[in-house]
């Protein structure tokens, strides 16, 4: 029977595909079937987790290497196992019978009169828990049938990227949000996607529609919804063709004003097949990134080398790399606090920065030796009060003075501020900042007090509403007045829906996702400034 | 047990505060398959023995300060491994245990 389900709208397109559950926890894999293959994954599993372990002795001492050590041997242990793999020859799925084989082998620790062996229970939880994650993260991204529609509560950034994208596809999240880092990742990639569908998982099986558009889900599809679907993928695809020949032309209204247009990069991976030539540059480098392996934080050469690239690809047009925004929703382990009651209003972007300035120091030096290849300016994240920014210039310029004095090439890069603290956008012409870009997601978060990750507050996290429009208003005037540039390289400034609001507050440089570059300078088509008023300055 | 394998046996007193446990099992049955020798393990004379060389198994042991552990073990190097073992429970699986009674590679 066809079911309809409502959710956000989190990146244009639609789909029709096989429904594809993807589960977090101990229900997620996709049993094979076959107990070979079962035996199979559980002993990969293990020599996975096995290595984990080894990377992390090598950065650990003391009695933190001791525990590992202690896991590695048990893991090396093939006692341990043992259950489990005869679970597997009896038809047992390989996260079952090693779930089992631990639940009992931990029951004998947490049984214990002895509170050391007690204590020795959570080493085992740890061994178990690294061995189904390998068990179920590995099965799940191999399995994924191409065009699928992916069904999850939330997805991990990393998790979506490990799915093979290319031959089509969707995504649909019970919960999450819009302006989650998945859904960025999804519109960065044209792939459509709904989220906060507000439904048990379990409901969304078999055939399905997706009108990433609308929002809307249609399950087991009846023949009038696919008639319809059938429309709208002729309306889609030349809408796609479109804004496809469209990327290719310069950014400019219905009245022959030119509009900025660059890009928003997560991962210089995505500009790999993409013609510079669809934009005037990159209006945002998100370097987290590099922040996010395994090995450690990264060392002033391997940042070197990948900003260098980013800035060479884009040809001498400015390419604009935001510095570490690590802090809020993005953890980085090592780095980041741990037990900030609420991370959104801690330390995290420059303030994390000016608290580790031997982090900050590396990637600035970084900065300005790859702005000798190409036109990098450099923005700092979450600035609060021109101290800060006073404090970051005082280091950039000591960094670089120090490279020319070892004889390094470095060049000072010009050094602007993201305007996403409300302090900083009411107050902007306090800021002698070189340029400003207004971080609208997290502006909006913190001016409509509406977390960008909770779906029952989204509503009130409008980039358009008033207090916003007033805001940008400001700061474009702010700017304007000081003859310095500003953008907006939040998910507002490529919405279409959004551009006319921004175009009435006086911005003219929009920062966004590769993928809606075609559909902007579309819209921008349409959009007559003659016959569009201002939009509304602060009441007097 | 093989005619041509004698068994050698040994046992000794626990006296380090936390027991066998982690740390001291691991370092156990590392020094016990430093040896070709099989080697078993147990807290009564009479059994129930488990191989020395797994963590798990003496791990489950749960032995604790003041216990006696029993060892027995067979094979090419079966004395040598057996001193070295009783020795580095007797020492209370110090480090200077392991080296004074190094034992060669296999």
């Amino acid at each position: 029977m066809e079911k309809r389900f409502a959710g956000r709208p989190a990146s244009p397109g639609i789909a029709l595909g096989v429904l594809f559950p993807v589960r977090v926890g101990t229900h997620a894999r996709v049993a094979s079937g076959a107990p070979e293959s079962e035996a199979h994954a559980l002993r990969s599993a293990i020599g996975a987790a096995r290595s984990d372990l080894k990377d992390l002795i090598d950065r650990s001492t003391g009695d933190a290497a001791e525990i590992l050590e202690f896991q590695v041997a048990m893991l090396e242990d093939e006692v341990l196992a043992e259950p489990a793999f005869s679970a597997i020859v009896t038809g047992c799925t390989a996260d079952h019978a090693w779930l089992d084989a631990m639940q009992s082998e931990i029951g004998g620790y947490e049984g214990s009169d002895d509170e050391h062996f007690r204590a020795r229970a959570a080493d085992l939880h740890d061994l178990r828990d690294r061995v189904l994650a390998h068990l179920t993260g590995s099965t799940i991204d191999a399995v994924v049938p191409p065009g699928a529609i992916v069904a999850a509560i939330d997805l991990a950034p990393s998790r979506f990227l490990a799915i093979d994208w290319s031959r089509g596809g969707a995504l649909v999240l019970t919960a999450g949000s819009t302006t989650s880092h998945v859904a960025m990742l999804a519109r960065s990639r044209g792939i459509p996607a709904v989220t906060g569908l507000g439904v048990d998982l379990a409901e969304l099986s078999g055939q399905a529609l997706l009108d990433a558009h609308r929002g809307v889900l249609i399950v087991n599809p009846g023949p009038e919804a696919r008639a319809q679907f059938a429309w709208d993928a002729k309306a889609d695809a030349t809408d796609r063709a479109l804004a496809a020949a469209a990327a290719m032309r310069p950014g400019v209204t219905a009245d022959g004003t030119p509009i900025r247009i660059t890009l928003n990069i997560s991962d210089p991976r995505e500009l790999a097949d993409l013609d510079p030539s669809i934009c005037d540059g990159i209006g945002l480098v998100r370097t987290e990134f590099l922040f996010h392996s395994l090995q450690g934080l990264p060392d002033e050469e391997l940042q070197y080398v990948v900003y260098r690239r980013i800035a060479e690809w884009a040809q001498g047009r400015p390419v604009i790399i935001r510095t570490l925004d690590a802090g809020g929703d993005k953890p980085i382990p090592e780095l980041t606090p741990v037990g900030e009651s609420n991370p959104f209003l801690g330390v995290r972007g420059l303030r994390l920065s000016l608290a580790r300035a031997e982090v900050f120091r590396t990637q600035l030096r970084a900065l300005v030796r790859a702005a000798v290849h190409g036109n990098v300016k450099i923005m700092l994240p979450m600035v609060t009060q021109p101290r800060e920014l006073a404090a970051a210039r005082s280091i950039l310029d000591a960094e670089v003075g120090a490279l020319v004095a070892e004889g390094i090439p470095a060049r000072r890069a010009s050094l602007g501020i993201m305007i996403e603290v409300p302090a900083a956008a009411i107050a902007a012409d306090q800021f002698d900042a070189e340029f400003f870009s207004i971080g609208s997601n997290d502006l909006t978060q913190y001016v409509a007090a509406a977390g960008r990750d909770i779906g029952a507050v989204a509503d009130l996290a409008d980039p358009t509403q008033p207090a916003m429009l007033r805001l940008y208003r400001y700061v474009a005037a702010t700017a304007c007045r000081r003859d310095i540039e500003v953008s907006i390289c939040g998910d507002a400034g490529g919405d279409p829906r959004a551009i006319p609001s921004l175009l009435a507050a006086g911005l003219r440089s929009l920062s966004m996702a590769p993928a809606l570059v075609g559909a902007a300078k579309r819209a921008l088509g349409a959009i007559d400034l003659r016959s569009i008023s201002k939009s509304e300055p602060w009441p007097t | 047990m093989p005619k041509t394998n004698a068994v050698h046996t040994g046992s000794v007193l626990l006296t380090n505060d936390v027991g066998l446990h982690a740390r001291p099992s691991v370092k156990l049955t590392q020094l016990a398959k430093r040896f070709s020798a099989q080697i078993e393990f147990a807290l009564v004379a009479t059994g129930p023995w488990v191989d020395a060389k797994s963590p798990v198994k003496v791990m489950r042991f749960k032995a604790a300060k003041g216990e006696t552990l029993h060892f027995r073990a067979s094979g090419a190097d079966a004395v040598e491994a057996l001193a070295a073992i009783l020795s580095l429970v007797e020492r209370g699986f110090t480090s200077e245990a392991e080296e004074s009674s190094q034992p060669p590679r296999r």
